[in-house]
């Protein structure tokens, strides 16, 4: 007996040190980027051989990444952006379900999967006439440019189709017979049932959002409207002069810190939304 | 009926035309631009069609090495983070104590921005005259080299590329392992320790089979994830990856698009539809196999 749980300690030992492992090489970079910024300038290129702490910590960098680099725009782009997006996405998105879900119309079911093949379709494929309409339309150097083509997102329709059609008919006809108009029902009684895939639709829209980066580059070359992605690029290659590498570590710690605190905030809905839908990778 | 069937279109309206406009209009046109010769985007005229800028794009040395990059990309981080993800998985299911720290942990990256994310793998493999970079330092108590991975030979750059990749796409795949290891009916397992089957055993006819849908979808969405590699390399070597040899098929085609060397729709348009077909092509092949090999 005592060698069979000598057997079950060693292979539990082994499978803690294999995960802590793993742990460690995803939280090392962020201790790095943390560690970096609270060094000071002198200090870190003093340091030919990078210390693992510093024991005299500044907040000056991040001083720095506020005044010498339009950090705070960026970080207000980004957000006005994200909002904006969001919002747009959710009042089509939802529309769109309850059609599908619960409406009766001619052309219903050609519709939908006409809707399921677009989910098909990669952004590389359709992003070049994309920026052509928005560079025609003037709108390149604009939130609205920016925004329009990143509304939409065929696969929360279906997500938040799927999930309203579980709502039972029975109360659908009882709100009939209450002479409560469609609309009305969508969002006194539908919408308020599927808040959480609502919310995990929302959550998951931010992300993207915040992280966005190709469409963004493209669509932009004006600095008053960079996002924080093409901000963080921008600094990397011309903001504080290559070489303060501390004053570029915090303001990646600043960009990073709003999905960080998201995340473990909503860290149940976020995963079991990424597990049912998202695609990374 | 009338008025019912035209409510419907109108909630439907909204998502039709925001679809219309930026997914199938683009999808049309991307076609037509791809066949279109000499397109100039200013006057927006072109003086033939045909298959030009295919012929083009097919024989610039810069897409030849987006391509080759892609590809050893693809066939490194696929296998390689799929795996690694079942390791840590499987590992993860076999624990209770700190098994909701380490989920947590573990799905970091999925939040993260890329591009501020691969500055700091940049600062930590880079080589610069004021240090030789963390990774360098470990390399040394192993008595090899300093390199400098950002700036220096082709497969020292690949390797990083690889190995933040496979950081990035990391979180997504040990999570649905983990729920797919967890929603596998724990009578199965019973069954076999009743038989006393060794835990190899179980794994390797059980566990696997019953999960096999899983990891071919993994598979799937990581081929075509990996073929649309792009912020990854841009955070690491800047917006400049012809210069630095590290361009991908994405990168190629946004670089037509527009920058330094952009202007050429068209043959942004020709190098877009190749790497479609491209990853059709994988995409039919991986679902074959997996036809072949999926268990139930």
């Amino acid at each position: 007996m005592t060698k069979r749980n000598n057997k079950e300690t060693a292979r539990k030992t082994v499978v803690y040190a294999l995960l802590g492992l793993w742990a460690l090489m995803v939280l090392f970079p962020f201790y790095w980027m943390v560690l970096t910024s609270v060094k000071s300038y002198s200090a870190y290129n003093a340091e030919y051989v990078p210390k693992l702490f510093t024991l005299s910590p500044t907040l000056q960098n991040y001083a720095d990444a506020f005044t010498q680099v339009p950090l705070a725009d960026y970080f207000v782009n980004t957000l006005i952006f994200t909002l904006a997006t969001t919002a747009i996405m959710l009042v089509v998105t939802v529309l769109a379900a309850f059609a599908f879900s619960r409406l009766d119309f001619p052309g219903k079911d050609l519709a939908f999967t006409g809707f399921l093949a677009l989910m098909m379709i990669p952004t590389e494929l359709v992003i070049i006439t994309n920026f052509v309409t928005v560079t025609d339309l003037n709108l390149r150097n604009s939130f609205w440019g920016l925004i329009l083509p990143s509304v939409t997102s065929v696969f929360y329709i279906y997500l938040l189709k799927e999930n309203f059609a579980q709502i039972p008919d029975e109360l659908y006809y009882a709100a009939k017979v209450d002479g409560c108009s469609d609309f009305r029902y969508l969002t006194r009684v539908m919408i308020p049932i599927c808040r959480p895939t609502i919310v995990t639709i929302t959550i998951l829209k931010v992300i993207e959002c915040w992280n966005s980066y190709v469409w963004p580059r493209l669509i932009t070359d004006d600095e008053d409207y960079f996002l924080v992605s093409n901000g963080i690029q921008t600094i990397r290659e011309s903001g504080f002069g290559r070489e303060n590498i501390p004053a570029m570590m915090a303001a990646v710690v600043v960009i990073s810190l709003p999905l960080i605190v998201l995340f473990l905030i909503f860290r149940n809905k976020i995963m079991e939304g990424v597990s049912r839908g998202g695609t990374k990778g | 009926m009338e008025k019912k069937s035209l409510k419907g279109w109108l909630y439907l309206l909204p998502a039709l035309l925001f679809l219309g406009v930026f997914m199938v209009y683009p999808l049309v046109d991307v076609f037509i631009y791809s066949f279109e010769e000499g397109y100039n985007s200013a006057s927006q005229t072109f003086f033939g069609t045909g298959i030009y800028n295919y012929r083009y794009v097919l024989r610039d040395p810069y897409f030849l090495q987006a391509l080759k990059n892609t590809f050893i990309l693809v066939v490194i981080t696929v296998p390689l983070s799929t795996g690694l993800a079942l390791l840590i998985s499987v590992g993860l299911s076999s624990i209770r104590k700190l098994r909701n720290l380490f989920q947590t942990v573990f799905f970091l990256p999925y939040v993260t921005n890329t591009l501020a994310v691969g500055l700091v793998f940049m600062i930590l493999f880079k080589q610069t005259p004021y240090t030789d970079g963390l990774a360098n330092l470990i390399l040394g108590l192993f008595g090899a080299g300093p390199i400098d991975f950002i700036g220096g030979p082709y497969w020292a750059k690949m390797f990083v590329l690889c190995f933040y990749t496979v950081w990035v796409v990391m979180p997504f795949k040990i999570l649905v392992l983990t729920s797919a290891l967890a929603s596998v009916d724990e009578t199965y397992y019973n069954a076999a320790r009743v038989d006393g089957a060794s835990r190899w055993r179980i794994f390797s006819r059980i566990t696997l089979p019953m999960i096999s849908p899983t990891l071919f979808y993994l598979i799937i969405t990581g081929f075509i994830g990996a073929f649309k590699a792009y912020s990854d390399a841009v955070a690491l070597f800047g917006t400049d990856l012809n210069a630095s040899e590290m361009n991908t098929i994405v990168g190629y085609i946004y670089d037509m698009l527009y920058g330094n060397s952009g202007g050429y729709p068209s043959y942004a348009s020709a190098a877009a539809i190749v790497l479609f077909a491209i990853v059709l092509t994988i995409t039919v092949i991986n679902l074959l196999v997996s036809r072949k090999h999926v268990h139930y």
